[in-house]
C-alpha cells in the first residue's frame, strides 16, 4: 500500500496496483466470509429453500404420493377456494386462537402479576404453571380424554368431570363434551389454552421482572391506586411483550394439530377440523398430495400475513 | 465441516448396488417385533444371511415413511404397503415392487397353495385389472385377519341372554336388555373412518348384494337409491334404541378395545387381532365371536377379511432372490406356527391352523364370508369414501338424515365423475 502523505505525490502505477491488491483482499475476503455461511447456506437451502419450492412446485399438479404427475395448473387452488370444509377448517383454527388471545393470555397475564409480588411458595406457582406446556400434547390429549370420558361403568360416570358434576349436584351438565357438535370445538380450545398458557405466564412474568420497581415506588408517593399504577406503568412496559406473547400465541394456536389428533381421532364429523387435519387428511386418506400442497401453500400465506399485520401493529403501538 | 457432514450423510441414505449377504426389512408391527427379531437371528444361524429388522410405528407414520422412501428410492429389501389398492399398483408401475408369481408357482405351487387363497389375493392382479397391472402375485401374507362383532360372554348373562344374536333385530332386543340392566349394548372405534366404513360395507352386502355396490361405484346407481337409504338407517336405528356407547364417534380403536377389555360394553366390533389385545389388557375375559347379525336374507352378509399384515419385496433390490427365499421361510409351517403361538393372529399358513386357540379358530371360521376393498374389481373414490363416512357420523350424532347423507354423498360422487373418475 502507497504509505505516503496525501499532500504528496504518489506515482500513478503504484496507486493501480494498490487497488489491484485491494481488489484481490476483498475478493479473499468475501471468498472467506462466503466459505465461512456455505455451510448454513447449504442446510438452509437444502432443508427450506427445496422443499419450500418443491411444495409450490407439487400444488399445481394432480400426484398421489407415488406415480405419474398430472400438471393441472391452478386447478387445485380453483377447487380449494370452494371447499366450504377448508374455509371451515380456517374459522375453527380462528375460533381455537380466539380463545387462546383473550381466555389464556389473561390467565397468564393474571398469574404473571400474581407471581410476581411477594407471595409465600411464589416458585412453586412458577413450576406448576409451567408444568402443562412441558408436556407432549399426546400426553396432554390423553389425560384429558379422561377426564372427558362421556362413559359410565357401574352407575358411575368413568371421566373425572363428569363425575365431579353429578357429584357436586349438577346431573343436569353432566355431557359428552367432545361428541357433540355444540360443545366438541370449544372443548378443545379450552384444552389448547391450558395446554398453552405456561408459555404466556413465563414470558409475561419474565417481562414484568424487568420493569423498574423505582416506577411503582414514585407512582406509589404521587398517590397513584393499583388500577393507575396497572394501567399507567404496567401495561404500557408491557406492551412489547404483550405482542410478542400474542404473535407466538397466534403463530401456535392456527397450527395446533397433534391435540385434536389425541382428542377426536380424526374429527368429530367435520367440527373439528383445523387447517392442518385437513392438509393431513388430503394426504392420508384421499392421497392427493398435490391438492395438500395447494392447502399448506394458502395457509402459509395466510399465516405470514397475519405475522404482518401483528407486526405493523406492533410497530405502531411501539411508536405510539 | 458441516457441509461434508450433510455430503455424508447423503451419502449413507443411498441404496447399496451390488448384491450382498444382508437383508433389510422393514415393519409397523410393535406386537410381532420381538418374534420378529427372534427369526432374524434363527434365520442367519440356518443360512448365514443376516437379516435386519427395523420397526417404524405407528402405522400411519411406517405409511409416510415408505412413500418418501419410495420417492427417494431408498426402499429396503422387504417393505410393506399399508394403502389402497390403487397405491400398491403405482408402486409395482414404479419397479418398487417384484413379482413373485414365479416363485409361487414354482415346485407345482408349493409356497402358493400353503397360503390362503384370500390373503394372497389382496396382493394380487388378476388379468384385465383396472390398474393395468400384469396379472400375478406381487405380496406375502404374513397372517390374515377379519373383522367381526365379538360378544361378552358375562355381560350377556347378567342380562339374561342365553346365545348370542343371530338376526340384526335380535341385536337390537339383546341391546334393550342389557340397557335395562345398565350395560352399555355395543362399542367400536368409529372415530378411525375404515372402521366405520368396514361395518357399513358389511350390510350394504347383506343390503344390496355386491354388484349393485360395484355399480353404485361406477355411477350406475345413486346413493339416494332406497337401498342405501337402507344401509344408512342402521345408523339412525342403532342411535335411536340407544346401542352405541357414548362418543363412539370420535373413539379411537385402542379405546374401544379397551372399554370391552374392561368389561364396559357387552358387544364391540373388532379385528381378529383383538384377541392378542384382549389377552394383554384382560387374560380373563371370557367373550365369543360371531359375524354381524344379518338384517337382510336377500343377498349374504360379508366381513371384512384378507391378509392382514403382508410384506412385498423391492423390485430394485439386488438382493431380491434372498428377500423372496427369507419371505418363503417366515411363511413355512414351523415360523407361522410360533407366530400364531406367540401373538394370537391368524397365521397365513393353512397347515398352521391346527395349532390355534379356539377363538381364533372361530375368527378363522368367517374367512369363508370374508371379503376386502383390496380384492374389489374397483373402489370407490377416496373424497366419496370421505363424505359417506362423515355422513354416517353425522347421522349418529343426530345432525343429519339418511336421506340428506344420501344426498350429500351423492352430490361428491357427481363432481367426481364429472371429473372424469370412474
Amino acid at each position: 500500500m502507497c504509505r505516503r502523505p496525501k499532500t504528496s505525490r504518489c506515482p500513478k502505477g503504484i496507486i493501480k496496483m494498490n487497488q489491484k491488491f485491494k481488489g484481490a483482499a476483498v475478493i479473499k475476503d468475501n471468498f472467506q466470509n462466503f466459505f465461512f455461511v456455505l455451510p448454513a447456506f447449504a442446510i438452509f437451502c437444502i432443508f427450506y429453500i427445496y422443499p419450500f419450492y418443491k411444495m409450490i412446485n407439487l400444488s399445481f399438479y394432480d400426484w398421489r404420493g407415488i406415480g405419474p404427475m398430472h400438471f393441472i395448473g391452478l386447478a387445485n387452488y380453483k377447487e380449494l377456494m370452494g371447499d366450504n370444509l377448508w374455509w371451515d377448517s380456517i374459522w375453527h383454527a380462528g375460533y381455537i386462537t380466539l380463545i387462546a388471545l383473550t381466555f389464556q393470555n389473561a390467565l397468564a397475564f393474571a398469574l404473571a402479576l400474581a407471581c410476581d409480588r411477594e407471595i409465600r411458595m411464589k416458585r412453586f406457582y412458577r413450576v406448576v404453571f409451567f408444568i402443562a406446556p412441558v408436556l407432549s400434547e399426546v400426553v396432554v390429549g390423553l389425560i384429558w380424554n379422561w377426564i372427558l370420558n362421556p362413559e359410565m361403568q357401574n352407575g358411575q360416570y368413568i371421566g373425572l368431570l363428569n363425575h365431579f358434576l353429578y357429584a357436586t349436584g349438577f346431573p343436569q351438565l353432566v355431557h359428552d363434551w367432545l361428541g357433540d357438535p355444540r360443545t366438541a370445538l370449544t372443548t378443545i380450545a379450552i384444552v389448547n389454552a391450558w395446554k398453552g398458557f405456561g408459555w404466556g405466564f413465563i414470558i409475561l412474568l419474565a417481562g414484568l421482572q424487568t420493569i423498574d420497581k423505582q416506577l411503582y415506588e414514585a407512582a406509589k408517593i404521587d398517590g397513584a391506586g393499583a388500577w393507575k399504577t396497572f394501567t399507567n406503568i404496567t401495561v404500557p412496559m408491557m406492551l412489547p411483550v404483550i405482542l410478542v406473547v400474542v404473535i407466538l400465541t397466534i403463530l401456535g394456536c392456527m397450527q395446533v394439530f397433534v391435540l385434536i389428533l389425541t382428542l377426536v381421532n380424526e374429527g368429530l364429523v367435520n367440527h373439528t377440523d383445523v387447517p392442518v387435519t385437513r392438509i393431513f387428511s388430503a394426504m392420508q386418506n384421499t392421497n392427493r398430495f398435490g391438492y395438500a400442497c395447494s392447502e399448506a401453500v394458502i395457509f402459509g400465506t395466510i399465516l405470514v400475513c397475519v405475522s404482518f399485520i401483528t407486526k405493523k401493529l406492533s410497530d405502531k403501538v411501539k411508536q405510539a | 465441516m458441516c457441509s461434508f457432514l450433510v455430503l455424508a450423510a447423503l451419502a449413507g441414505c443411498s441404496k447399496p448396488s451390488s448384491p450382498s449377504n444382508k437383508i433389510l426389512l422393514w415393519h409397523w408391527m410393535t406386537d410381532r417385533n420381538d418374534t420378529f427379531q427372534k427369526f432374524a437371528q434363527e434365520y442367519q444361524k440356518e443360512t448365514g444371511i443376516e437379516v435386519t429388522i427395523q420397526l417404524f410405528a405407528p402405522s400411519d407414520s411406517y405409511s409416510q415413511k415408505i412413500i418418501a422412501a419410495a420417492q427417494a428410492n431408498v426402499l429396503p429389501d422387504i417393505y410393506g404397503i399399508l394403502d389402497k389398492k390403487s397405491i400398491v399398483a403405482d408402486f409395482i408401475k414404479a419397479g418398487l415392487v417384484a413379482d413373485l408369481t414365479d416363485a409361487m408357482s414354482a415346485d407345482g405351487g408349493a409356497w402358493e397353495n400353503s397360503l390362503f387363497e384370500k390373503a394372497l389375493s389382496d396382493r394380487s392382479f388378476t388379468s384385465g385389472n383396472i390398474y393395468d397391472i400384469k396379472p400375478g402375485i406381487y405380496g406375502v401374507p404374513i397372517d390374515v385377519t377379519n373383522i367381526q362383532m365379538i360378544y361378552n360372554k358375562k355381560l350377556l348373562n347378567k342380562a339374561g341372554i342365553k346365545s348370542p344374536p343371530q338376526t340384526f333385530d335380535e341385536f337390537i332386543k339383546d341391546a334393550q336388555a342389557l340397557k335395562r340392566v345398565g350395560i352399555t349394548p355395543f362399542v367400536a372405534g368409529w372415530g378411525e373412518l375404515w372402521l366405520l366404513d368396514c361395518f357399513t360395507s358389511n350390510y350394504a352386502f347383506n343390503i344390496m348384494g355386491e354388484e349393485k355396490i360395484f355399480k353404485t361405484f361406477r355411477g350406475e346407481v345413486k346413493y339416494t337409491d332406497p337401498d342405501w337409504i337402507k344401509v344408512f338407517s342402521i345408523f339412525t336405528e342403532l342411535r335411536d334404541k340407544g346401542v352405541l356407547i357414548d362418543g363412539i364417534v370420535t373413539k379411537g380403536n385402542k379405546y374401544a378395545e379397551q372399554d370391552f377389555a374392561l368389561e364396559r360394553a357387552a358387544f364391540a366390533f373388532n379385528g381378529s387381532w383383538c384377541v392378542n389385545v384382549y389377552h394383554d389388557m384382560n387374560p380373563g375375559l371370557d367373550y365369543g365371536v360371531i359375524p354381524p347379525p344379518p338384517i337382510s336374507t336377500a343377498f349374504p352378509l360379508k366381513i371384512w377379511g384378507s391378509s392382514g399384515s403382508s410384506f412385498v419385496v423391492n423390485g430394485s433390490s439386488p438382493n431380491k432372490d434372498k428377500a423372496i427365499a427369507f419371505l418363503k421361510w417366515l411363511t413355512a409351517k414351523e415360523q407361522q406356527v410360533v407366530l400364531a403361538r406367540e401373538t394370537y393372529n391368524l397365521p397365513s399358513n393353512k397347515e398352521a391352523l391346527s395349532v390355534i386357540s379356539p377363538l381364533l379358530e372361530e375368527f378363522a371360521k368367517g374367512m369363508d364370508q370374508s371379503t376386502h376393498p383390496n380384492i374389489w374389481p374397483l373402489n370407490e373414490d377416496p373424497s366419496v369414501s370421505e363424505a359417506f363416512d362423515k355422513g354416517i357420523q353425522d347421522i349418529i350424532i343426530g345432525e343429519k338424515t339418511p336421506q340428506q347423507v344420501a344426498q350429500d354423498v351423492q352430490k361428491a360422487k357427481d363432481l367426481q365423475m364429472s371429473k372424469g373418475n370412474h
